[in-house]
């Protein structure tokens, strides 16, 4: 039986017309929200007014920080506790035109040597789990250009 | 006047006992009982700080102790901050006894910590931004101390063998201390020569989680007095502020920070203000209240989470500017014996983390080391002293101590 995806999570990322993650962006202060906040603005300078609407981020970013992680996380981190434990690399991406900080696994395959913090990284999608009938897709980071 | 007198400090030794978190609770209050010279019974309030991890006697604290203590009808609080609980819980004692609600009021932290990483509450709780990032992400609390510490190394230089000098430090302070878990010499090769948990990080500049209970009796300072104590150590300010919009810097829980977009809209006032990191305003705002700055200080009980993080507070409550940490304490400044001794107590490095407990635990070594009754590790002469923390989803802490 054919697997479906499905998002880890709904609603923070789209994969048509490539990969994108979703936040939203308050119409009377411009500010930016990800994870996506869709029922009020939290700027308190900010008067409200107008529905919050959904925006694409920036699909490029630089590396603020990166780390790894050598143990295998509690739950409710997908994990097999059979199979042996893989590290996955961490990164904290500054996007420039948002003014934030986004945090994301690193593809697989890219680990702390591979990386520096200022280097550019792009959005992609991966695969966070899969299950008999689910394929969970999620966000990663990627150096631009393949590997360093 | 804002001082409160400190009638008692006391503590369950931390460690993994093993036992329910109630039990180390009573333990540590009774101690303080005692060292005030008190019975239960002449307390008029009692404040828990919660845990998450007892079940429901965890969060209601306050009566789960009253009634270990044995009910005497005491009004009780409970209050819930993750890591700074224990400062929120001095802040309701404080708040009570200056509006003349009591006299004297027991302050009571305690945890059993499971093994390994601190997990999320269970159950699917996909609208719970700590439940996302352990599921999404794998996100555990050493990952984002991991991201700091790399972080630091590439704006300010620091290197492992600079982290590896916070836990030799803080495990010479903590071998003697006999409160703490660890307590034994450590060198630079072993933390070298400890596994990676988080790159850079390794297994010994990461704090270990602990059973621990700590306790305080606060009191006015007209009761002390007329208790025959004269000249009692006073907690003169407590912070537990929370951060301002925009927060541009990372922290637990969240998956990303704030955006600096629009952040000037409407006041141009709030966005100058934001411009003072979350840590840095937690000890601005203690040290307003008090009417001291870092130069009055005897010594400073800060919340090493990593070593890399200890470094972060020097310079978050003004021991040194921005990405000097390292340096200052390569010139043996914090240490014990030197011009402001950090973490004299051994630190989170020494004790290993009981949520509830370490505010309250910090404020202990405070009142010990301004009374002079610090033993082995005592700091000549304190008079000021400060403790600072931070729990996740941004609750500010902080206490200055004085005598
Ligand atoms: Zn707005």
């Amino acid at each position: 039986m054919e697997r479906t995806r499905k998002p880890a999570v709904p609603g923070w990322f789209s994969e048509e017309g490539g990969f994108r993650l979703l936040g939203t962006r308050c119409p009377a202060c411009a500010a930016v929200f990800f994870p996506r906040e869709d029922a009020y603005c939290r700027n308190p300078h900010c008067a409200g007014g107008g529905a919050m609407e959904e925006v694409p981020l920036s699909r490029r970013g630089r590396v603020w920080s990166y780390t790894d992680g050598r143990y295998r996380p509690p739950a409710p981190y997908p994990s097999d506790p059979e199979e042996p434990w893989e590290p996955y690399t961490l990164l904290a991406v500054e996007l420039e035109a948002e003014g934030m900080v986004v945090l994301g696994q690193a593809v697989p395959g890219v680990g702390p040597a591979d990386l520096e913090v200022g280097m550019e990284v792009e959005v992609v999608g991966g695969v966070l789990a899969e299950d008999a009938d689910t394929v969970w897709t999620t966000w990663r980071f990627r150096p631009v250009g393949g590997r360093a | 006047m804002t001082d409160v007198a400190v009638l008692g400090a006391g503590m369950h030794p931390w460690g993994k006992w093993g036992r329910s978190f109630v039990e180390y609770g009573r333990v540590a209050a009774r101690a303080a009982l005692a060292d005030a010279g008190l019975e239960w019974s002449g307390v008029q309030s009692v404040v828990g700080a919660g845990t998450v991890r007892g079940g429901y006697p965890g969060y209601v604290a306050g009566a789960t102790f009253a009634r270990a203590l044995g009910w005497q009808g005491a009004r009780v609080a409970s209050v819930y901050a993750a890591c700074a609980s224990g400062a929120q819980a001095v802040a309701a004692a404080r708040a009570q006894i200056l509006a003349g609600q009591a006299d004297a009021v027991l302050v009571v932290g305690a945890d059993a910590a499971p093994k390994g990483f601190f997990a999320p509450a269970g159950g699917d709780r996909p609208d719970d931004p700590d439940w996302l990032r352990f599921r999404l992400l794998g996100a555990t609390n050493p990952a984002y101390f991991g991201l700091y510490a790399r972080r630091r190394m590439a704006v300010y230089g620091d290197t492992a063998e600079d982290f590896a000098r916070v836990k030799v430090k803080n495990a010479a302070a903590g071998a003697l201390n006999p409160l703490a878990r660890y307590r034994k010499a450590v060198t630079a090769e072993e933390v070298a020569a400890s596994p990676v948990v988080a790159d850079p990080l390794r297994l010994l500049d990461v704090c270990a989680t602990s059973d621990g209970g700590a306790a305080l009796v606060l009191g006015s300072i007209e009761f002390a007095r007329a208790r025959g104590v004269a000249d009692p150590v006073r907690i003169r300010a407590v912070s537990t502020v929370t951060p301002r919009y925009p927060r541009t810097v990372l922290d637990l829980p969240d998956i990303a920070t704030d955006s600096a977009c629009g952040a000037g809209a409407g006041a141009d006032a709030g966005a100058a203000s934001a411009a003072v990191p979350f840590r840095a305003s937690i000890a601005r705002a203690v040290y307003e209240e008090a009417g001291v700055g870092p130069e009055d200080l005897s010594l400073a009980e800060v919340y090493d989470l990593s070593t890399a993080l200890e470094l972060e507070w020097y310079e978050d409550i003004g021991l040194c500017g921005p990405g000097e940490g390292a340096s200052l304490l390569g010139k043996g400044a914090t240490a014990l014996g030197g011009r402001l001794p950090v973490n004299a107590s051994g630190g989170l490095a020494s004790f290993g983390e009981a949520v509830p407990a370490q505010a309250i635990a910090q404020v202990c070594e405070l009142t010990w080391q301004l009374r002079g009754a610090a033993g082995a590790r005592q700091v000549p002469g304190a008079r000021v002293g400060i403790a600072v923390n931070q729990g996740l989803f941004g609750h500010g802490s902080a206490v200055v101590a004085v005598r």
